[in-house]
């Protein structure tokens, strides 16, 4: 290893300073209050769009003939069902569903795929 | 400023290591400070790659020569657009970008995340920390890309001629998008086995990465393969080397992962698939990455054995061993859900799907390894070639052609057999009337795999197109908007569904085009004299003249001198001309002569192509420079030549290449007509754009005003119930 | 047929198609393999008639053109045996005297006869990601 000139030693110690800097900041914020609420209302969030869109995609594969009408009512029953019961969990932890914050990124959701109602 | 790349990564890797340790004590310990800490230092990791990234691109522009990699890989005569490509063409700079990369991509996972999986994103974050920690590591302890050298040389060894083309611009840093892109579900998914939260959570916000990387993966291998059909002197576009084979292994589990994902969001089964696929995917991602710098393999590619292979074996045995575990240890929590309710269902046909490609990834895989497993079984180091692989494949790739036709008609648990007997008729009878047209009015019959590859690439589109249609109608019976209007709400609104269709169809191009310019390729070669004609099938091209140029070829590539041919080509009525020609680079080796050093450097093939819907015709020259080895050899030795300047030498190329030109010699031609082999290009182009498609999210306002929409009228029916 | 059966009858059907294509692929893959020799190992143990890969670099001045004939000598990467070679056929742009060569063929006399085609050389770099022509068809 070769000696360190004085121009790598100073990078090096303003790098490191830079870095300790910003990581240090929520450090010093000390420990937040553990909000459960928040990543429990966003995973439900998820979880109901998720539920949307197989309502979605079951009323479509009935409209193109793929599902019978039995088959589809019976799917359909049971993930609205679902879907309530995620409404009431998200009920639970106080949630305004009209002043909901975005949506989780993760799930794209559309009115109904073959038209509105 | 090297120093201060240097010292980037030093501090980098210290803030991985940080990264890694916060985030998991924080995830242990309950202290979320911690956890926002140690996200914070990826950010901070990425701010200094991207410094570092800059520092080494900047030296690469302005022919800093102090820089060791530099002088290795660039010079003064590089033309300015490959200057900035020429970084990663190096062992160090393609590990600086892989680690770039990661630290991005990382960066924008966790931000997309912050607020979900409290749980798993800590531990999240500490994989890719610590993956990015070892590039960092390999970097420093090895490869150091801002490595120095005193006293600084004047000029740098250049960078390889075959690697100037925009193809090879691009084709690294897509890759690398593509591997590391799977490195986030990865992570994710380890997260999810460590906290055993194995339901669908883990997936739902890395799809998006999945997708992505998937996408940059394919397209970066497509890019590959036309660079290798359109530049280099032999005409193909895969040679199933290990190279080309170790980065298809993962897009291939890739696919399957994106389709299998599905069923495990729909339905909550195949966990432990999934789990299993997305490690499988990310191993193979890292020996793709590596394979041609381990040594371990024979590959043009390859030049014996470098240092990183040992590292790099270690750190794949980790993965492979620790992920091995963490999955065996949560054996319970990956149960099913749910069971399979039919065959005839989208969840069992998208896990025979899988099969298939799966069967695929590990039949290449067979071949690729085969000298270490022939070694190893019999004492003796022996390899296959194109026509193992294309025999293993064919079948397998049919199959799988046949379901991506069948896939799109089914629905999930169940399809009555009325509704598929409803949606099976039309793509059938295209199927039908396809077979009947092809034995009718082509040759196809030659080749039997042909031909059924044929007729299930007119299944799959007749499929694809059917879905469309009738979506369209659906909805204008909804609606009553116009087709056009219609088309474009059903594929905004159903961006998933309709973006994966179009891939289907994609591939279906793709296969359409590798079946047909497989099986009915026609190649000759032949040595023609000036004047002189050959004729093919429907071609006759005539040896009208010779060629040459100095300096300036027209892909800027900065050649010394370009020797060629112009070719008359007369099909039927239509006349047109190719010109073929070669590069000739200078090369600095001492050893030659100061004239025959202009022909005895690198030399490529620039070929001369052209394109069309039904078929393509290539060519390629390989001029007889004997003819002027006789001039050369006395200019070398003309005492004047050898201390004239760099002008007068080029004056006497100049008169060289008049006398090529004016007196052409006979040269060896190879010609191919490759018929449609243009579809694969526009397959993979059609599948970019179902990608694209279905990559694209939702505005937010249109999903807050569903939402509220769908709540309204479930919050109805709670209270009517 | 109760559920449970039918999802046992599945997997082995799944099992018995599985083992019966890893049979294949090991049966085809042993079958169509060609070995890998160095000039030393040919000169030494070759048998007329079979077919090797031969592997090493091309000999300094010893590359003839003959027409559409390419002649060179192979030698050992670490050695000075060298067998000549008789080679028609594409001849990849990295091919030059001194680069690490691959060719496909048999032993005749002395000599080895290439396939046609079958030519690959190997990048000069340590590392580049690059790729090569030749070796399209054996």
């Amino acid at each position: 290893m070769r000696s360190l000139r004085s121009v790598e030693v100073l990078a090096l110690v303003i790098l490191a300073v830079l870095v300790a800097l910003v990581v240090a900041v929520p450090l010093r914020r000390g420990s937040e209050v553990d909000r459960r609420d928040d990543q429990r209302r966003a995973a439900l969030e998820a979880a109901k769009e998720a539920k949307y869109r197989e309502i979605r995609d079951a009323e479509m594969d009935l409209r193109m003939g793929k599902l019978g009408p039995e088959d589809h009512r019976e799917i359909d029953t049971g993930l609205r069902a679902e879907a309530i019961e995620i409404l009431h969990e998200l009920d639970k932890l106080g949630a305004d569903e009209a002043s909901d914050p975005s949506p989780a990124p993760g799930a794209p959701a559309g009115e109904g795929p073959v038209g509105g109602r | 400023m090297a120093a201060l790349g240097s010292a980037c990564l030093i501090i980098g890797l210290m803030t991985a290591l940080y990264a890694a340790g916060a985030s998991l004590y924080g995830a242990r310990s309950g202290r979320r400070q911690f956890v926002v800490s140690g996200r914070r230092a990826i950010y901070c990791l990425a701010g200094l790659l991207v410094v570092a990234m800059v520092v080494l691109e900047t030296a690469f522009l302005r022919s800093d020569f102090s820089f060791a990699l530099v002088a290795q890989g660039s010079s003064t005569d590089t033309p300015t657009f490959y200057k900035a490509s020429a970084m990663w063409a190096t062992q160090q700079g393609s590990l600086m970008l892989w680690v770039f990369l990661l630290s991005i991509l990382s960066s924008a996972a966790l931000f997309v995340t912050r607020h979900r999986h409290r749980d798993i994103a800590p531990y999240a974050a500490a994989v890719l920390a610590a993956v990015g920690a070892f590039f960092l590591f390999l970097m420093i302890a090895y490869e150091n890309p801002f490595a120095t050298l005193s006293p600084v040389p004047p000029e740098g060894a250049g960078l390889n001629p075959l690697l100037r083309h925009p193809a090879m611009m691009i084709h690294p840093p897509l890759l690398y998008t593509g591997y590391v892109g799977f490195s986030i579900p990865f992570a994710f998914a380890i997260g999810a086995l460590i906290t055993r939260r194995t339901d669908a959570d883990w997936i739902r916000s890395t799809r998006r990465f999945a997708l992505l990387a998937w996408t940059f993966l394919g397209t970066g291998i497509l890019l590959g393969a036309l660079w290798s059909y359109a530049e280099l002197g032999w005409g193909g576009y895969w040679a199933w080397d290990p190279v080309e084979n170790a980065s298809l292994m993962p897009w291939l589990t890739g696919t399957a992962f994106l389709h299998s994902i599905m069923v495990q969001e729909k339905r909550g089964m195949l966990k432990l698939w999934n789990v299993s696929l997305i490690i499988a995917t990310f191993v193979l991602a890292l020996l793709g990455t590596f394979l041609v710098r381990s040594g371990i393999l024979d590959s043009i590619h390859a030049f014996g054995a470098s240092t990183l292979g040992t590292p790099f074996l270690i750190f794949i045995v980790v993965v492979i061993g620790g992920s091995t575990a963490l999955v065996l240890s949560r054996r319970r929590e990956l149960r099913s859900e749910a069971r399979l309710d039919s065959l005839l269902s989208r969840e069992a046909f998208f896990l025979l799907n899988n099969l298939v490609l799966v069967a695929i990834c590990a039949v290449i895989f067979w071949g690729t390894f085969f000298p270490l497993i022939s070694e190893a079984v019999t004492g003796t180091e022996s390899s296959v070639g194109p026509p193992f692989f294309n025999a293993v494949t064919t079948p397998l790739a049919i199959a799988l052609v046949l379901l991506a036709g069948i896939g799109p008609v089914l629905a999930w648990r169940r399809v009555t057999p009325a509704g598929l007997r409803r949606a099976a008729l039309f793509p059938a009878a295209a199927t039908l009337a396809t077979l009947v047209a092809l034995l009718a009015f082509t040759r196809a019959r030659d080749s039997v795999p042909a031909l059924v590859m044929f007729c299930l690439v007119a299944f799959v589109l007749a499929v694809v197109g059917q879905e469309f249609w009738r979506g369209t109608a659906a909805r204008r019976i909804a609606t009553g908007e116009s087709r056009p209007r219609a088309l474009g709400q059903l594929v905004l609104r159903n961006r998933r569904r309709y973006g994966g269709f179009l891939a289907h169809a994609g591939i279906a191009l793709l296969f359409l085009g590798v079946a047909a310019s497989s099986a009915f390729i026609d190649q000759r070669d032949v040595r023609l004299s000036p004047g002189g004609a050959r004729g093919g099938d429907a071609n006759t091209a005539t040896y009208r003249g010779g060629t040459a140029s100095l300096g300036g070829d027209d892909a800027g590539t900065g050649a010394a001198i370009s020797l060629g041919a112009v070719l008359d080509v007369r099909k039927g009525e239509q006349r047109f001309v190719l010109r073929p020609s070669r590069n000739y680079y200078r090369t600095a080796d001492p050893s030659k002569g100061p004239i025959g050093r202009f022909f005895e450097g690198e030399a490529t093939s620039e070929v001369d192509l052209r394109w069309g819907l039904r078929r393509d015709l290539w060519t390629a020259i390989q001029p007889d420079v004997a003819t002027l080895t006789k001039a050369v050899q006395r200019l070398d030795r003309d005492p004047r030549i050898a201390n004239a300047g760099p002008a007068q030498q080029l004056r006497a190329i100049a008169a060289l290449a008049e006398i090529y030109r004016r007196d052409p010699p006979p040269a060896q031609f190879r010609a191919l007509v490759s018929p449609l082999v243009v579809w694969i290009w526009v397959g993979g182009a059609v599948v970019l754009m179902g990608a694209l498609i279905a990559l694209w999210p939702a505005p937010e306002a249109r999903m807050r005003r569903v939402s509220s929409l769908h709540g309204a009228r479930l919050g109805r029916e709670l209270s009517g119930a | 047929m109760d559920p449970s059966r039918k999802r046992k009858l599945r997997l082995v059907v799944a099992l018995s198609a599985a083992v019966l294509l890893g049979a294949a692929l090991v049966y085809t893959s042993f079958s169509s393999a060609t070995e890998a020799s160095t000039p030393s190992d040919v000169l030494r143990s070759g048998e007329p008639g079979r077919s090797y890969e031969l592997t090493g670099k091309v000999a300094k001045g010893s590359v003839e053109r003959e027409g559409d004939e390419l002649r060179f000598r192979v030698r050992d990467r670490d050695g000075t045996t060298s067998v000549p070679v008789e080679y028609a056929g594409v001849v990849p742009d990295p091919f030059r005297e001194g680069r690490e060569v691959i060719v496909s063929g048999g032993l005749d006399g002395g000599k080895f006869v290439a396939e046609r085609d079958s030519l690959v050389t190997k990048c000069p770099s340590k590392f580049t990601k690059d790729k090569d022509g030749g070796g399209a068809e054996r």
